[in-house]
């Protein structure tokens, strides 16, 4: 705001720099890093330090020798591993989204319809968690849903079960945990948006004869969309890369990307197919976005 | 919009016999009784009763917290009253919810949805109330060509200009043919030229359809051109209901006199009260005067008279005519606006009178100057008794 009242070279040259600064941060801690990644990519693991072949042939040979590889690429697409881990991914990933839309919309809406004093207390009980570390919060969640657990001990007391129940290391606990953790991503655009919603539309809309559940179909959820979009995007993309909850918290079936990422690079210590993994997860992702562009871009015109 | 032809009129105006209010064989189209609202400890409306005729254009005007857009939404359904209730047309609506009571808001500030084009924001009402498509499309052609909005029908919100989104409100509130139009301060965010040629467009387009109007607004001006009848609000209640031009002429207080533009006070005090008559004696001149009046007021008690700006005559000399009363004064400030001059004159008593002249004449000399000595006179018939 101030940069469009300066005038001279002082203000172009604060213009340029705000403008400049998070393209360098992104193209330094994003871009550079990718793009090591993606040559990594195509090299061939060896035993080495490091571990992988380099990209040009540097040895006797002029011209230089290019030495990239396919094979990483084959190879993900041979082995069945890794699409069964992608699907995986993608399939947890679109269910916890939908279930923290579920479950975030009605919160979200609530929040936003409180009375001002209870708006910011209860947007205040939504970031709480963050002041914890996410990590204790996962390990919390294996006290809570283990065999001798906080949740078995209480059914059990209460007389529900026999027995104890096999919640931890099952997918339903991956969704837990991937729920319980990004929902306030969900809660704060959905908010955002809620919050300037005019009330005067949910009343003329009522006024014409619109049901409550016609109003919110026809001018609340609508008018949301852009909330909506972006809460999901803020839940998809990290839960789809998601390492620690279906870490810690799933069985051993339970084969995310990111888990098979992680064991690519350490366990097998093949950064090449490793860094191919992650480069077809970064366009797996590249997608989502793009639709959200587009539909920002429809929504302008 | 397309009224000068008022051969359009339709049955339902026919019923407007021009003042019903007054007419006991008329029986009231929106009755409201003994309506209150409180909000915990505040009460908004406070034991509101009113009727409403139809085809009536009715406004309540009042200063913002009066509790007049409150009275409104309870009319629309969109506020629950605390106690009371609300008839239209012989039926009981109290309990009816917005989306099924036979009347239409224009909002505030229009409340146009900006994800729909100008055509589907108008269908909506037709569409929650399942009417068959085809009528929806030639009842829609139908307002748009009432409001002038022809061609533009493909266009979102965000490409229309402020007094065409008040058209296309009016529109979409008024083709489920409401039984009473709500209209909460319709021309508040229209600039003054589009203001004044909206104002005659809602009434003929009232005077079209034979829809009951309830205007909701704090603008005096657009109440006295708007409504058949006014009632004015402060803190809940009416304080007087009138046509226009008795809530301007014989306002019953300081209040509803100073709600309609300027009006200036003498002091005087009681002589003796008969039927129907007053007669005061002004406190600083002395001068001796009958005023009509309604009620009874003791004599030596102090009261106000209130005499219009444009019902004062100013002149340099004492006018001779007995008619007249008068008092003195000197001029302090004026302004030329062309067609009349705003004078403020000292007066005797240490009052600044404020006097509105019609520059019949034509000249260029000012018939007063500053610091003229002049005389203000006016007619006995022309100034009110407001109580304190």
């Amino acid at each position: 705001m101030t940069g469009a009242i300066r005038h001279g070279a002082a203000g172009r040259l604060w213009r340029t720099t705000v403008i400049t600064l998070p393209y360098a941060w992104l193209l330094l801690f994003f871009l550079v890093p990718f793009a090591i990644v993606f040559k990594i990519s195509f090299a061939d693991p060896i035993v080495a330090q490091p571990p992988f072949t380099p990209f040009f042939d540097w040895a006797e040979s002029s011209p230089r020798r290019l030495l990239a590889t396919f094979d990483n690429y084959l190879f993900l697409l041979e082995d069945k591993l890794y699409w069964v881990s992608y699907l995986r991914s993608i399939r947890i990933a679109f269910i916890s989204t939908l279930l923290c839309l579920l479950l975030g919309y009605p919160m979200a809406y609530g929040i936003a319809r409180a009375r001002p004093p209870w708006r910011s207390l209860l947007l205040m009980l939504v970031i709480l968690p963050f002041w914890t570390s996410f990590l204790l919060r996962v390990y919390a969640w294996i006290v809570m849903l283990g065999k001798h657990g906080v949740v078995n001990n209480a059914l059990l007391s209460v007389g529900f079960i026999d027995g104890p129940l096999q919640m931890l290391y099952t997918d339903a606990a991956v969704y837990l945990g991937i729920v319980y953790t990004y929902i306030p991503f969900m809660i704060l655009p959905l908010y955002a948006s809620l919050e300037k919603l005019d009330q005067n539309l949910h009343d003329a809309a009522m006024d014409l004869g619109a049901t409550p559940w016609k109003v919110f179909t026809d001018i609340t959820l609508p008018l949301s969309m852009p909330g909506v979009i972006a809460g999901s995007l803020l839940v998809f993309i990290p839960a789809l890369g998601e390492f620690v909850i279906p870490s810690l918290l799933g069985g051993i079936d339970s084969l995310m990307i990111g888990r098979t990422l992680y064991d690519e690079f350490f366990v097998n210590r093949d950064w090449p197919l490793a860094s191919a993994v992650a480069t077809v997860l970064l366009f797996i992702l590249i997608l989502p976005i793009m639709l959200f562009q587009r539909y920002q871009q429809g929504e302008e015109s | 919009m397309n009224v000068e032809s008022k051969q359009h009129t339709n049955e339902n105006s026919a019923a407007w016999t021009g003042a019903p209010w007054k007419d006991p064989s008329q029986s009231p189209f929106i009755e409201i009784q003994s309506l209150h609202k409180r909000f915990g400890d505040f009460t908004a409306v406070d034991n509101i009763s009113l009727d409403i005729y139809r085809g009536e254009l009715f406004a309540i005007l009042g200063g913002s917290g009066c509790g007049k857009s409150t009275l409104l939404r309870m009319l629309a359904g969109l506020e629950a009253p605390s106690a009371g209730r609300i008839l239209i047309d012989g039926v009981d609506v109290t309990e009816l919810p917005p989306y099924d009571r036979p009347v239409n808001m224009m909002f505030q500030s229009y409340a146009v949805f900006p994800h729909m084009t100008v055509e589907k924001n108008i269908a909506y009402g037709l569409r929650k109330s399942r009417v068959a498509p085809a009528e929806i499309e030639s009842r829609v052609r139908e307002m748009l060509e009432l409001v002038q909005l022809t061609n533009l029908e493909q266009r979102k919100p965000n490409q229309l200009s402020g007094g065409q989104l008040q058209r296309v409100a009016l529109a979409r509130a008024l083709i489920k043919r409401p039984k009473v139009l709500l209209l909460d301060e319709p021309l508040a965010a229209l600039d003054k030229k589009l203001r004044e040629q909206t104002q005659f467009e809602l009434m003929n387009l009232q005077d079209q359809l034979g829809t009951t109007f309830v205007v909701v607004t704090h603008d005096q001006e657009e109440a006295m051109t708007l409504a058949t009848r006014i009632a004015v609000m402060d803190e809940g209640r009416f304080i007087q209901i009138g046509t226009p031009s008795e809530v301007y002429e014989y306002p019953r207080n300081f209040f509803v006199a100073d709600f309609f533009g300027n009006i200036n006070i003498f002091d005087a005090t009681v002589i003796s009260s008969e039927p129907g008559f007053i007669a005061v004696e002004l406190g600083a001149s002395g001068t001796r005067i009958r005023i009509q009046h309604g009620g009874v007021i003791d004599a030596g008690a102090a009261v106000m008279i209130g005499v219009r700006p444009e019902k004062l005559l100013i002149s340099k000399d004492k006018p001779t005519d007995d008619r007249y009363t008068v008092t003195r004064g000197v001029v302090e400030d004026l302004a030329y606006y062309g067609n009349r001059s705003i004078y403020r004159v000292r007066s005797q008593e240490g009052r600044i009178i404020q006097v509105s002249a019609q520059n019949s004449q034509r000249s260029v000399e000012l018939a007063m100057e500053w610091d003229d000595e002049v005389y203000l006179s006016w007619d006995s018939s022309s100034s009110v008794v407001l109580q304190k």
